[in-house]
């Protein structure tokens, strides 16, 4: 089915969301909408499948002008959507997810019982998954499934529901890089059977990999098609509207003394399933250092411990061994008193554990120094030092916000995360520890984020960076540690092939010798500039291996 | 509590309402617009600007203060139908209502009339003093409704700041009753059992009342912080507790009971210990008011400048946030449950010192369930719960002299109390019966909700 959207516009108050969009879907293609956060392709998205009414132009199936008032009209006119938050009911089973909406009654000697169907659910999911690759447990609860699992019964549900043109949301947002490579096969299975798609995204390397044609929005209009051929700087030129440096440009790390010394590090009684079978500690006696003016990058695919490494580090999970900060033993001290011993904290989750979404930029900005000097004196706050604060941090980190009061809540994810970097950077720290600092932003913002860490390691801070993104280490890095099922399988140097450290995201130990145990050996600095090496080869092409 | 002034629909994103880089805070847009009700005019409505243009929005988009004025005002006039329809007269005249349209209709306005008018007069102000003060009368006596709701209304301020200052660090504190029977009891034995100077008799109780709450405060926060035991059933479990404790003490000789007595009924306090009134009679203001109103501006305080209420605001709006940031949530809990079990005690102790001056087992009341609705209705905030609580003494008060002056049943005030705060959690129905347009989800309400969930 052939769709096409004529001069939608739509405008809200008078922000111009959507600006007389053209686009045209042909049968059997994976078309990429490329834009920043805020460019208006979920607007769009939206205005396709009848959540929100355009105030002006036309939408198309096969040269038909059809009206779409509702998601009901859109599936009817077999358009279905993958939102980036899931609507699923989380302790319904898979199949009754997806009869959800078009539940089948049993008939008895063709009289009706109002009994659910189960038995055809099941089966009609069985049958899917069977023909498209996506393997799911029709049974299962989807509670206890993978982000990646539940988005095929989104997947599976839209199918059911016949949808000839498919929009997937930025479906990647919330997928390892393992579970990305699994999507783009179900996508292609699915474009072979002649079904299109509509796959939203940010991510240059993503659209360059699966899409069929590349079409970029910017501030509300479309601003370029291009193929898939086309080169990251010019399709990040076109979504930012200025060209963007996509590697931030950094000099080889001068590695002062040991800031953090890790010893022996174990998180125990939570643990996490192994692949040689039985389970093991999510953080299992790790022993490593990082000294002043060098970024660490932990590698690993999601849920390896990474997060529970962090935690450990800070004092907000249970842990033994010995955690030291400038030779300062604080292995058992409070999350407080970390956060005093000079630790900077970027959590992984920056809306449930970075910000207080209710709070005004302000607050927020205080949020772990609110009852310090010179924020506080007694229990008394001092609402003018706050204010000043926040002024200065707003512009010197360039958070776009209407004011210093405005709810944190309502900025988008690239300025609250810049909110939170102002607060940890702004203070002086010793160590910069940041888990996934750039996860769902947009281009723009992440050159932003990766300049301040390395302006930070630059000033001699011992920066730690846990990433899921192989781009973001190799950007970052200036040694890697590869994490699996909560060890430290490896350290490289940043030139480390992409084959290898997925490999050792897998669990190949390699050949090292105990990891980490030499102290002083510096990393040596990559030979040449480091960005030149490894851009070409690796990370476009995702990280399987597994 | 952000109010969107050009009426943009909710993003089904947050990320998305973004305004487009560039000029920075000049931006309109949603994210722009969000800041202040008054910062962005939407070109339609050109004419309109500065106040009024702050008071349509508020008014069109229904912020939450907009909202319970509403709520007051439809449960005032569902209360009419009600007070019309089950007077006799009224009934009567329906009957006839064909051949005397104009009787039925004067009669039930008649009724409805004369009903709130005394209502009002009962609770606020009545004319008649005025004239009479002209006639050599008192002129106190114009002041003696507001008085009397004034007294009506002290407890109600303690207990409604006790529960909503629990909502502001997250918890639900459902245990003011007990926590004011805790206050309670420690006054009113300090205030018979020992002798103390005038004024500083008075101090003592009061404050051995906020340390009685207090105590019953920390038992809640401590059993949560250190066993996770959820504080709603918690605090409604200690409350049966607190009755059954406190009909033992009463009926114990050595303990509470008043001598030579054979009822439930403690001895009176001394006189050192009572609270006294100012201003001289009739218009008298209670010190026992006045303590309720500090203890809403410290209240304020608290929450608003001070490390700790930031605290408990945090900690309130995203524990793991708290965490993260170095606070410790356990310590918020077990903080915020003794204050507020202190505020809940206090009410007790002001109670017992400025207006029953002994215990019995009625004493109690209802001021601690009161005082859940009167934190909903303040919307946890200290100057809404004393509006909302002075909005409940002028029902309790005013509803005693309606009762006196007409037919009417004095329980139609716990009608009308009902259905406040029926409408007021209900913010969507009052937006759909006026027409408001849909601002984005209510703020304080949320707080509010968010005890639940522990």
């Amino acid at each position: 089915m052939e769709l096409e959207l004529r001069g939608i516009t739509k405008r809200f108050g008078s922000l111009v969301a959507n600006d007389h969009i053209d686009l045209t879907v042909a049968p059997g293609e994976i078309r990429g909408l490329l834009g920043e956060n805020g460019a208006g392709k979920t607007t769009l998205m939206n205005v396709l499948y009848g959540l929100i009414q355009p105030d002006s132009g036309q939408i198309l199936l096969d040269g038909q002008p059809v009206t779409i008032h509702s998601p009901r009209d859109a599936i009817g006119a077999r358009i279905g959507m993958v939102h980036q938050h899931f609507m699923l009911v989380p302790v319904f089973t898979v199949a009754e997810n997806v009869a959800l909406g078009v539940e089948h009654t049993r008939r008895i000697g063709g009289f009706p019982t109002g009994l659910l169907d189960r038995k055809r659910a099941r089966s009609q999911v069985l049958e899917l998954s069977e023909r498209y690759g996506l393997q799911v447990n029709p049974d299962a609860l989807v509670e206890d499934l993978p982000v990646g699992v539940q988005q095929r019964v989104e997947i599976i549900k839209a199918l059911l529901r016949n949808a000839s043109v498919l929009i997937l949301d930025e479906p990647t947002a919330v997928l390892t890089p393992s579970e990305t490579e699994d999507l783009f096969r179900v996508m292609r299975e699915l474009r072979e059977g002649g079904r299109s798609i509509v796959f939203i995204t940010h991510k240059l390397k993503e659209v360059q990999a699966i899409a069929d044609n590349i079409t970029v929005i910017r501030r509300g209009q479309v601003v370029g098609e291009r193929p898939p051929s086309t080169t990251d700087a010019e399709l990040a030129e076109l979504m930012v509207g200025r060209s963007v440096e996509l590697r931030v440009t950094k000099t080889p790390a001068r590695p002062g003394d040991v800031v953090l010394d890790v010893e022996h590090l174990s998180v125990a009684g939570d643990v996490i399933p192994i692949e040689a079978g039985g389970t093991r500690n999510s953080v299992d006696d790790l022993t490593f250092q990082v000294r002043a003016g060098e970024i660490l990058g932990i590698a690993g695919v999601q849920g390896n411990g990474q997060t529970e490494l962090c935690e450990a580090l800070m004092g907000l999970r249970p842990a033994t061994g010995i955690v030291q900060v400038d030779g300062r033993d604080i292995s058992h001290a409070s999350p407080r008193d970390r956060l005093r011993a000079g630790i900077g904290y970027i959590p992984e989750d920056r809306q449930e554990d970075g910000l207080v979404a209710d709070f005004s930029v302000a607050d927020n900005l205080v949020l772990d120094t609110y009852d310090r000097p010179p924020f506080a004196s007694g229990i008394a706050m001092d609402l003018g030092a706050i204010r000043r604060n926040a002024t200065s941090l707003v512009s010197e980190f360039d958070v776009r916000t209407s004011s210093i009061d405005s709810a944190v809540g309502t900025l988008s994810g690239g300025n609250q995360q810049k909110v939170i970097l102002a607060r940890e950077v702004g203070r002086r720290v010793r160590l910069l520890l940041a888990s996934q600092p750039t996860r769902g932003l947009d281009v723009g913002s992440i050159e932003f984020v990766h300049r301040r860490i390395v302006e930070e390691r630059d000033s001699g801070t011992a920066v730690i960076i846990v990433s899921s993104e192989l781009d973001e280490i190799y950007a970052l890095a200036d040694r890697i540690a590869v994490m699996y099922e909560g060890r430290i399988t490896g350290f490289r140097p940043p030139t480390v092939s992409v084959t290898e450290l997925g490999l050792l995201m897998t669990g190949a130990t390699g050949d090292t010798a105990a990891p980490g145990a030499v102290p002083g050996a510096a990393p040596p600095p990559p030979a040449g500039p480091p960005p030149g090496g490894e851009a070409a080869d690796g990370p476009a092409d995702g990280v399987e291996g597994t | 509590m952000t109010q969107d002034a050009s009426g943009v629909p909710p993003e089904p994103q947050p990320g998305e309402p973004q305004p487009p880089a560039g000029t920075g805070a000049g931006n309109s847009g949603p994210a722009a617009a969000a800041g202040s009700a008054t910062s962005s005019t939407p070109p339609d409505r050109g004419p309109l600007r500065g106040l009024d243009r702050a008071l349509w929005d508020a008014i069109s988009q229904g912020s939450p203060t907009v909202v319970t004025i509403l709520a007051i005002f439809l449960a005032l006039v569902l209360g009419g139908l009600l007070i019309a329809f089950s007077d006799p007269t009224v009934l009567h005249a329906w009957s006839t209502f064909f051949s005397h349209p104009g009787a039925a209709i004067s009669a039930a306005w008649q009724s409805v009339a004369s009903a709130y008018s005394a209502m009002f007069e009962g609770a606020i102000f009545n004319p008649h003093t005025i004239s009479a003060a002209f006639h050599g009368g008192s002129v106190g006596a114009i002041f003696y409704p507001l008085s009397e709701t004034a007294s009506q209304a002290t407890p109600l301020v303690l207990t409604g700041l006790s529960v909503a200052l629990a909502f502001r660090a997250g918890l639900f504190n459902i245990g003011a009753a007990s926590q004011w029977i805790g206050g309670a009891i420690v006054t009113t034995y300090l205030g018979f059992a020992i002798s103390l100077p005038v004024v500083l008799h008075a101090i003592v109780c009061l404050i051995g009342g906020f340390a009685g709450g207090a105590i019953m405060g920390w038992v809640v926060g401590a059993l949560k912080a250190r066993t996770g035991a959820h504080e709603v059933i918690v605090t409604i479990m200690l409350n049966y507790v607190m009755y059954d404790l406190l009909n033992y003490l009463l009926g114990t000789p050595k303990a509470l009971q008043q001598p030579g007595q054979a009822n439930l009924i403690s001895p009176n306090i001394h006189a050192a210990a009572q609270l006294p009134h100012v201003g001289g009679p009739p218009p008298q203001v209670g010190v026992g008011f006045l303590i309720a109103l500090a203890a809403a501006a410290a209240m304020w305080w608290l929450l608003a400048r001070s490390t700790t209420g930031f605290e408990f605001r945090t900690v309130g709006a995203n524990p793991s946030a708290a965490r993260s940031a170095g606070m410790s949530v356990l310590r918020v809990w077990v903080l915020a449950m003794l204050l507020a079990g202190g505020l809940a005690g206090l009410s007790g102790a002001v109670t017992i010192q400025g207006t029953f001056y002994n215990l019995n087992t009625l004493s109690y009341g209802t001021y601690g369930i009161t005082g859940i609705t009167v934190a909903l209705l303040g919307r946890a905030r200290p100057l809404g719960v004393v509006l909302a609580a002075l909005l409940f003494g002028a029902l309790d008060t005013g509803g005693t002299v309606m009762q006196a002056a007409t037919s009417v049943p004095v329980d139609i005030t716990e009608v009308l109390q009902g259905l406040i705060v029926l409408f007021v959690a209900a913010p969507l129905f009052i937006r759909a019966v006026f027409r408001l347009r849909a601002a984005r989800t209510g703020g304080g309400m949320e707080a509010v909700a968010k005890g639940w969930n522990g």
